[in-house]
């Protein structure tokens, strides 16, 4: 099952991680040979303070935030931990009446995995919202929720756009209901830069979760966009050095690449996107002529990610078929959350309504800025013949997967 | 060939997997995630399922060149060797997993899905070792290292699951594994080997089964029902044991006494005496013969238990049992385990022990 040699993979998880801008990878080199702690005094720290400052306005300018709301965390996951735990210590020391957390039940597990741990250990009450059968949040689910007892509410959080099923959430709705009650929201936009427009300011949420390496940009760096009046408390303590909530030498090289990956992919979005969602558009089309049966998941493409596809094909193991298309030389994701590379049923299509055998019958393909038309054609040449065999080894491994005794 | 080289993190799959490439295969390794909450490392030579194996088994894939998955099997182990475990022991027979497993997952749903797939065989590490007979037939033979040697654990399966089988390692000792390995590069050449059960973390397998069968208390009581002492449940217990009955009163003759018999409806365990404990004959029920059923009793060697010793003996077949002559005393001879038959080193057939016959006098 090696792949052919002569040719390169076609990559379509892009959601995962997107190949890193060449222009990115020289300003990091160049900044990787510059010495100075941000935080020493001299001239060498006040250099090194300097690029990150600008990166800074950088990041700041292209998502619509003042620079003193930009964070630097180490990624995604921090920047989520962050928001979420220390919104919620925050707001219930403020007042202990404050209790409750709603998220939308979709949310990726930075989020999730906080929110349970705040029930376990911290006296949380977390409520998980329902998504209709399209992955997208049921704000009347949210306004209930809490109207039912506005002053018991922590803080509300909602993705931008779903990792998996591509799904853009109705962000304004949400800050809305939460504004009549001055309840803090949190988004996390780590699937959404550069692939749908985006303004923190004019959002109005109070925190969002920036990450470098789905931009373009470096692992191990992103951002927390925090408003200047959100109380949080901190993670990680220590120095103080992002604005007293979030302690750790900071990585100048790693923040000028981040930066430099936001503004080139902010910039590209205009005309990326329906670059995107023409090569997605023609993906999901030709998949289905391929395998009539597949089922598409998720919103419409006004609703969802340009980039995104995501596709059911009944009666197959996504990592049977995963595995298939890898030796084909086409990389995509079962959109699941993995421990030691097992899938589980991923609980964004279980919150959709699907019932587990289709949720774990499922592909996601995204595509990002690497992308070409020849990716699209790799796929469609190879989804056919895999889901073909996936179907004949069966869904063995599920006890009710029928199993023939071999004699 | 395409062959699916089953890693579990160890040094004998790997050095099984290295060696199906060698030998020119199209070598895809695939991990088996057995248990439903996996914890994070071993803790001595036990398990195998934890994510420190899964990941020893991902970078052997990485040294010998193989792209590696790991297949989600959970629930089907849980359902087809886990709760057949439990069962098994709730009523006082003491079963294999391994050859369960080896039955029921690793030469069935993963051969099985492996077959659907493209491939055309499974390779593992097991000591044993496969040829082509004179009529075309797939034999299974014991391994070249006796001390190693598995084929008890796997002459339960068929014909048509030894076709998609693979042993590279049968005609290796351990020794020379573990240097191969080291020659090889791979990290696990120093892995300790694991025993025991895979499933029971800490090795204490009554207090697990405790735990799932709930406190079943009983008498230990002598040939004659004198009770000697109470156990907390006869899943603690398997035929043979002298360890850990905690009589309260020693036998009259002061020797040590072995369990005889496990009656889980009762709730009770007899014992006697090392004597009381030989066996003559047994049967055994749901036969598997790697050629067609022999029409006539046949004399051969049997295997009652792993690493157990062979011993002489006249099976008499019928289409589905056998009863099994022994032609030497046996010992610690237990219900649920196999009897496995032997005409020098190649495997005749396999049956599941079903009951045993006492010497009489």
């Amino acid at each position: 099952m090696t792949q052919p040699v002569s040719e390169p993979a076609a990559y379509l998880d892009h959601a995962a991680t997107t190949p890193i801008y060449p222009e990115v990878v020289e300003a990091m080199t160049a900044q990787f040979g510059r010495l100075g702690n941000a935080s020493s005094l001299h001239g060498s720290g006040r250099a090194a303070r300097r690029v990150v400052e600008e990166s800074r306005e950088t990041v700041a300018a292209v998502l619509g935030a003042r620079p003193s709301e930009v964070v630097f965390t180490s990624g995604g996951t921090e920047a989520d931990n962050l928001a979420v735990k220390g919104l919620f210590w925050a707001r219930h020391k403020a007042d202990p009446r404050r209790r409750r957390v709603l998220a939308s039940a979709v949310e990726h597990h930075a989020v999730l995995d906080p929110l349970h741990w705040l029930a376990a250990e911290a006296g949380a009450e977390v409520e998980l919202l329902p998504v209709d059968g399209d992955g997208v949040l049921d704000v009347p689910a949210l306004q209930h929720s809490v109207d039912r007892d506005p002053d018991s509410v922590a803080l509300i959080s909602v993705m931008w756009a779903n990792n998996e099923v591509g799904a853009v959430q109705p962000i304004d709705r949400v800050v809305e209901v939460a504004a009549a009650h001055h309840i803090p929201v949190h988004s996390d936009a780590v699937q959404a830069v550069g692939q749908v427009p985006l303004d923190f300011a004019r959002s109005g949420v109070d925190a969002m979760t920036v990450t470098g390496h789905k931009i373009g940009g470096p692992f191990g760096v992103g951002a927390l966009l925090l408003r200047r009046e959100a109380d949080v408390v901190a993670l990680l303590h220590g120095g103080g050095q992002e604005r007293d909530v979030r302690s750790g030498t900071i990585d100048a090289p790693a923040i000028v690449g981040f930066a430099l990956a936001a503004q080139l992919a902010v910039k590209c979005q205009p005309e990326r996107a329906p670059h995107l969602a023409g090569l997605r558009d023609r993906l999901v089309r030709e998949i289905l002529e391929a395998v009539p049966d597949a089922v598409v998941n998720g919103p419409g493409a006004s609703g969802r990610l340009p980039g995104n596809a995501h596709l059911s094909f009944p009666g197959c193991e996504g990592d049977s078929l995963l595995m298939l298309l890898d030796a084909q030389g086409v990389e995509c994701s079962t959109g699941s959350a993995c421990s030691a590379g097992v899938p589980q049923a991923s609980h964004v299509l279980l919150a959709m309504g699907r019932d587990e055998a289709l949720a774990r019958a499922s592909l996601r393909f995204s595509l990002g800025h690497t992308s070409t038309a020849s990716d699209i054609d790799r796929v469609v040449a190879a989804i056919g013949p895999a889901v073909e065999r996936a179907r004949a080894a069966g869904v063995g491994g599920r006890p009710e997967g029928a199993t023939r005794v071999r004699s | 060939m395409k062959v699916v080289a089953a890693m579990s993190g160890g040094v004998d799959s790997a050095v099984a997997a290295a060696r199906a490439v060698d030998a020119g295969h199209d070598v895809t390794g695939v991990h088996l995630a057995l248990s439903r909450n996996p914890s994070s490392y071993r803790t001595g030579a036990r398990g195998c399922c934890t994510l420190e194996d899964a990941r020893d088994a991902r970078r052997a894939a990485d040294v010998i060149g193989i792209p590696f998955y790991v297949w989600d099997l959970a629930e089907r182990f849980h359902a087809d060797v886990v709760e057949d475990f439990v069962s098994e022991y709730a009523d006082g027979r003491t079963p294999n997993p391994c050859l369960r497993c080896n039955e029921r997952i690793k030469f069935a749903a993963v051969l099985d899905r492996a077959i659907g797939l493209g491939f055309d065989a499974v390779a593992t590490g097991h000591y044993a070792r496969l040829r082509r007979g004179p009529d075309g037939e797939v034999e299974l033979h014991r391994a070249v290292d006796s001390a190693k040697d598995q084929s008890y654990v796997l002459g339960v399966l068929t014909q048509g699951q030894l076709r998609g089988a693979m042993f590279p390692l049968g005609d290796s000792t351990k020794p020379e594994v573990r240097a191969e390995a080291h020659r090889r590069g791979l990290l696990v050449a120093d892995k300790p080997d694991s025993h025991d059960i895979c499933f029971v973390p800490d090795g204490d397998t009554a207090g697990w089964l405790g735990q799932r069968l709930g406190a079943a208390p009983g008498p230990i009581v002598d040939a004659d029902g004198t009770e000697l002492g109470r156990h907390a449940g006869t899943f603690g217990f398997t035929i043979g044991q002298r360890r850990g009955l905690r009589l309260d009163r020693p036998a009259a003759d002061g020797r040590p006494r072995y369990v005889l018999s496990i009656e889980p409806t009762t709730s009770t365990i007899t014992v006697g005496s090392r004597e009381d404990l030989v066996v003559e004959s047994l049967t055994g029920t749901a036969a598997r013969w790697r050629g067609a059923v022999p029409d006539s009793s046949l004399s051969c060697r049997v295997q009652i238990r792993a690493h157990g010793e062979e011993y002489a003996a006249v099976v008499h077949p019928t289409a589905e049992a056998v009863e099994v002559d022994l032609l030497e005393p046996a010992t610690g001879v237990a219900p649920g385990q196999a009897v496995v038959m032997y005409d020098g080193t190649r495997v005749l057939g396999s049956a599941t022990i079903a009951s045993t016959g006492r010497r009489t006098t």
